[in-house]
């Protein structure tokens, strides 16, 4: 017999005949008797003093219900504790071109968006600051007062080990330049939400967002009211990639003009919003320096990285900290430093896009692994092969590794795409190139300190056999509330038409803390089996009843309880639950989890830890041409390690949709200024690839199940990102011999190397150098124990 | 989302009720084909017609006449769709289908018309965005305000002509019909067209464009390049169309190279011409022209891509255009 009847299964995913049918309803898509709809209006300077806002004309417009400023929302929040510089609409001063200022609420979208026109705003301009080099050489008011010092917002330093002795002992050591450039989520849905004030003085906000529990926290404080008066609705999102996980000022304006008018408030972001709203990737300029020994194996690194963080903390401090934490988990490293530093800029917030911190690094130290395998004359396959993490070791810096399948993955990729015949071989113009990666299944830690569960789950079973599973996690398009699904029906041994779900309901679910980090199959998997097996155990204690057998002899599968060596001594499951429920009272079992303890005795050793990594490898063949500098991506070959796939055709999905995005940064995404604002807020503007610009691409799963993860499921939402973008540059370099260190690699960019080299000089575009900044003295860290050891020669 | 502004909708059943509203409403009208150009501008404010007169209910635009070997005429209304598809024009006129299927996207060339295309608006990135982005970086001439972005102390506006059938058009010799309250003209297509951002049609606002001629084929062979940065959706940063007769020993005896998205109007590049004109079309001899055709362009930077990659590429597309229309290699169309 089969392991599992469900686990494994490419079955769709339990709301797809809604999605495809358009029955979805997304927050837009919400209405209520009596609705009025709000606009914002963005401030017009990229730094201002908000001296005075009149918005008397604008209330007196018929139509117009209300009207309100930053002087309404007052408080201060922030998603990370440490970092509460964010407030609902813009009070003392404008941060960046399309800042909300002040929000309209009307009858109609259209009068709201004149009204906007008729709200005098008076402006004090302010030095602006649109780079990390302007940041830093700050000419005058600095953009907030709350960051490490001056526009500074978070400096840190770590060393664990001694990399001082690794660079002493190795037999050839390079230090790189790397930039790369930020870009934003892209969703097809703009952000959406409804609120709704109600008589007895309960507020319901109903949104487009990655993490109802956050937004539940945070527009409590931000509107000064208790949580318990608060329930927050995480409507079916049109696409997240990490750009709907904060409270946002349209969510928190929405709601204060629902309680102020007693009407429910809607409000959609124009996409222009959407890319004022942000918080996606950080543009990081990086300086990294690598000691090997001759066979290549690591002795030492030091990696720094500059973070543009845009107008806001948001995430950024656990940004600057990923900057730095995943370098150590593929490739063995005895002795790291690293130094981080991210400032404030005059530009939309920065926060976490779909590998959070880690793409940009990534970037780079597979580009220089690249470039040391050349100076070594190793192969790119063997430099990395060779050299892996151990499995059930630890990192230097403190992070445990559980199961690792990132040999099989090179193995099965280089096999597959011919790399070993290809690289090197192919004919000018044409190349291919490899990298691999890791990402979190889930962040050890949560947002904010506390030692409760990440997430539960309540299973509650009827007399008709019906399973009602409820979990607080919302479902952003990745197929989490399948996954839910998926999981407590193998578990009670029931067909998917059993089971009801209610989902990501402050008031109905029990919490979850989000879609973000790649955290909810690993965790929520986790905490479902959990429940389903408490209330499986009082089945099959009912059913060992009505069958006269003891309970080890029983399996519950395909809707009934049997016994092993007999199917014909069943019980249907029903009955089975309708006994149990006569023995027990009312069925309802909770399931949680927590992650272990994971973060090393060390501050800043929050970032990083995760219960299980997942890890890939890619190979990327392109065409290249010389003339015009385009490229063409003929083939992407991706090997995956998700310990299971619960779902193959949902990891296949996710690990597609991680390459199509990672190509997307990788040859033209950009998000670019000029003249201190967004030089391109629109879609048809702003590029991101086409189904034309996407190649074949080969999925390789890659299955060595985790003891930690449900059924031993990794994570897949994040991590295939990962490798796309350095294996496309080495790919470059592959077929015409000049290095793009820098993110995106457009045809300006290879016509210029190749103009340089054609000239004799370094065939290379990227940055120059880096900005001289005194980093603090590092927090000095001894290795784990189970690190990887800096052997005497 | 971004609304539309307030207007009156108005649908002729004809085209002299069309010329009959247009007259009657003055400058307080506009024309709209498919829309696509027109509604988004709209949106972001570039324009605020009281009444819009929409020619989609005008069955007398929509014909496709003729042959290869007497001409073709090409009713306005006809969509992008049709003309990238049709046999009739896709065997004739090759260049012409893969300009207009070179167009956005399927649905937009499933709405936007062919006389659309050929009056669409000028682009630049300082215009083509929202109101209050435009008022956030200050009001250009084009709309709002008395100054140029792009080239600052410019008295005139540099918005680029970006439309991907006009330069084929151009290239083909092809001429429009134009009728209005005063009457009916035919004009060559270039005749059209004007070098400056802002009044770059020669045609008076209250003239309707009915239809396309295109000469007999007559030996012509035909090439459309397209710079852009993806495969669909995306305006040309660069079109080069070409359109060159070849005797039966090779020698070019007509030639004409266009090109389009650099300035406010299609370029003809006729130095670049007489290099070709009786002599075999060799490699030497294309790269002479190219680098000749690219010399008259005079990109600004207020598109997407560098104002330098697309110079760059200018002589690359015009040769790879010529190559291709003159058979020499397997060089695909871009
Ligand atoms: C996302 C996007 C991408 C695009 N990409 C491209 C592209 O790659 N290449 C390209 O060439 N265009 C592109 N366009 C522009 C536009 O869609 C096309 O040019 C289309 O052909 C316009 O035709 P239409 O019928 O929709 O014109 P409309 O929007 O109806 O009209 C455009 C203009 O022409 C005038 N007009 C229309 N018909 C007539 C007529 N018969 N007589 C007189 N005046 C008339 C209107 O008054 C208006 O000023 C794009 C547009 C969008 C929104
Ligand atoms: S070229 Fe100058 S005037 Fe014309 S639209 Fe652009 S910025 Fe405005």
């Amino acid at each position: 017999m089969e392991e599992f009847d469900i686990i494994g299964q490419p079955l769709p995913k339990v709301d797809a005949v809604n999605k495809v049918t358009g029955a979805t309803p997304f927050a837009d898509d919400l209405s209520l008797p009596r609705m009025l709809y709000a606009k914002l209006l963005g401030c017009h300077h990229p730094h201002a003093r908000l001296k005075a806002i009149d918005t008397t004309q604008a209330t007196a417009l018929p139509g117009v219900v209300a009207v309100i400023t930053g002087a309404d929302l007052p408080v201060k929040y922030g998603i990370i504790p440490s970092s509460q510089d964010e407030t609902g609409l813009a009070g003392d001063k404008g941060r960046f071109v399309g800042d909300p200022i002040a929000a309209v609420a009307a009858v109609d979208e259209e009068t709201a968006e004149r009204a906007l026109e008729l709200i005098q705003v008076e402006y004090e301009a302010l030095p602006a600051y649109l780079s990390i080099e302007e940041a830093l050489d700050q000419k005058g008011e600095p953009i907030h007062d709350s960051g490490d010092q001056g526009n500074i917002h978070k400096l840190v330093s770590l060393e664990y080990g001694d990399p001082q002795a690794g660079f002493s002992q190795a037999d050839y050591v390079r230090d790189d330049t790397f930039f790369y450039q930020g870009n934003t989520h892209l969703p097809i849905e703009q952000h959406a939400a409804l609120a709704h004030y109600t008589a007895d003085s309960r507020l319901t906000l109903w949104s487009s967002t990655q993490t109802p529990h956050y937004v539940h926290r945070l527009l409590s404080k931000a509107l000064g009211i208790p949580m318990s008066r608060v329930r927050i609705i995480a409507t079916p999102v049109g696409g997240g990639f990490g750009g709907k996980c904060d409270l946002f000022g349209h969510e928190i304006a929405a709601a204060k003009l629902a309680m102020i008018t007693g009407r429910p408030v809607k409000i959609t972001l124009t996409r222009e919003e959407v890319f004022y709203t942000h918080r996606g990737r950080h543009p990081v300029l990086m300086w990294v320096k690598t000691g090997v020994r001759q066979d290549g194996s690591i002795t030492a690194m030091h990696f720094k990285t500059f973070l543009d963080g845009g107008a806001h903390g948001s995430y950024g401090i656990a940004s600057t900290y990923y900057t730095g934490a995943l370098q150590t988990v593929t490739y063995k490293i005895p002795a790291y430093k690293f130094d981080g530093l991210r400032v404030f800029t005059n530009k939309p917030p920065c926060g976490p896009k779909r590998g959070h911190g880690t793409p940009q690094p990534r970037f780079a130290l597979e580009v220089q692994l690249d470039k040391i395998a050349e100076a070594l004359g190793l192969s790119p396959v063997d430099i990395r092969r060779r050299h892996l993490v151990e499995e059930n070791s630890h990192t230097v810096n403190h992070l445990r590794i559980t199961t690792c399948a990132l040999d099989e993955c090179l193995d099965k990729v280089v096999k597959a795409s011919g790399f070993r015949e290809k690289h090197r071989q192919l004919a000018y113009g044409r190349g291919i190139g490899l990298a691999c990666g890791s990402y979190l299944s889930g962040a050890g830690l949560p947002i904010y300190w506390n030692d409760l569960p990440h997430t539960s789950v309540q299973i509650k079973l009827d007399r008709g056999g019906g399973v009602a599973v409820y979990c607080g996690q919302a479902d952003i398009g990745q197929g989490s509330t399948s996954v839910l699904a998926y999981t407590v029906a193998e578990v009670l041994g029931v067909g998917l038409d059993h089971i009801q779900l209610t989902v990501a309901d402050t008031d109905l679910t029990p919490i979850d803390l989000g879609s973000y980090s790649s955290r909810v199959t690993f965790m929520m998997g986790n905490a479902a089996i959990q429940a389903a097996e408490k209330l499986k155990a009082l089945l099959l204690e009912a059913a060992a009843d009505m069958l006269e057998l003891p309970v080890g002899a029983l399996a519950a599968r395909g809707g009934r309880i049997f016994c092993v060596d007999d199917e014909r001594r069943s019980v249907p499951f029903e009955q089975a639950v309708q006994r149990a429920e006569a023995q027990h009272g009312a069925l309802v079992a909770m399931g949680s989890y927590t992650p272990p303890k994971l973060a090393g005795p060390f501050k800043g050793s929050g970032v990083g830890p995760s219960p299980a990594y997942s890890y890939s490898a890619c190979a990327v063949e392109v065409n290249v041409d010389p003339q015009t500098g385009e490229i063409k991506v003929e083939k992407i070959w991706i090997a995956h390690d998700c310990g299971r796939a619960i779902n193959p055709l949902l990891v296949e999905g996710q690990i597609e949709g991680g390459v199509y995005m990672g190509l997307g940064e990788a040859l033209m995404e950009e998000q670019s200024f000029r003249r201190q604002q967004h030089k391109s807020p629109s879609m048809l503007d702003y590029k991101s690839p086409t189904t034309l610009e996407t190649p074949e691409i080969e999925t390789l799963i890659i299955e060595r199940p985790d003891p930690g993860g449900p059924f031993g499921a990794k994570e897949a939402g994040q991590g295939p990102l990962l490798p796309v973008p350095p294996a496309l540059a080495n790919a470059v370099y592959d077929a015409v011999g000049v290095r793009i260190d820098e993110i995106p690699i457009t045809p300006e960019k290879v016509l210029k190397a190749l103009d340089l080299k054609r000239q004799g000089k370094a065939a290379r575009v990227g940055p120059k150098g880096i900005p001289n900044v005194t980093f603090p003295k590092p927090v000095w860290v001894e290795p784990h124990s189970g690190a990887p050891k800096l052997e005497a020669e | 989302m971004l609304r539309l502004p307030p207007f009156e909708f108005l649908a002729p059943r004809s085209l002299a009720e069309a010329v009959a509203l247009l007259a009657e409403r003055g400058s307080a009208a506009m024309i709209v084909a498919g829309g696509t150009d027109l509604y988004p501008n709209m949106k972001r404010r570039q324009f605020e017609p009281a009444a819009l007169v929409s020619l989609r209910s005008i069955p007398e635009l929509r014909h496709v006449e003729g042959t290869a070997q007497t001409g073709l005429t090409i009713g306005s209304g006809v969509t992008l769709t049709q003309v990238s598809q049709q046999p009739l024009i896709a065997n004739a006129y090759p260049a012409l289908a893969h300009a207009a299927g070179a167009v956005s996207t399927a649905q937009l060339r499933n709405m936007g018309t062919i006389g659309g295309n050929l009056c669409v608006d000028t682009r630049c990135n300082y215009y083509n965005q929202t109101y209050h982005w435009r008022k956030s970086i200050g009001f250009c001439m084009k709309k709002g305000g008395d100054v140029c972005l792009v080239a600052s102390g410019s008295e005139r506006c540099w918005a680029v002509f970006s439309s991907d059938t006009a330069p084929v058009m151009v290239a083909l010799g092809a001429s429009v019909c134009l009728e209005g309250p005063q009457g009916k003209r035919v004009i060559p297509v270039e005749a059209l067209y004007r070098d400056d951002g802002i009044a770059y049609l020669t045609k008076q606002p209250d003239e309707i464009l009915t239809e396309i001629r295109l000469p007999p084929v007559d030996g012509l062979r035909t090439a459309y390049w397209k710079l852009r940065r993806r495969g669909a959706f995306d305006f040309p940063i660069l079109g080069v169309a070409v359109a060159l007769k070849l005797a039966e020993d090779g020698t070019c005896t007509a030639a004409r190279i266009v090109l389009g998205a650099v300035e406010s109007s299609p370029v003809e590049a006729q130095a670049a011409e007489a290099l070709l004109i009786g002599q075999k079309l060799t490699r030497e001899v294309i790269e002479a022209a190219a680098q000749a055709a690219a010399r008259p362009a005079r990109p600004l930077d207020n598109t997407d891509m560098s104002l330098s990659y697309r110079k760059r590429m200018a002589p690359v597309y015009t040769a790879r255009a010529l190559a291709q229309a003159a058979g020499l290699n397997g060089d695909q169309a871009a």
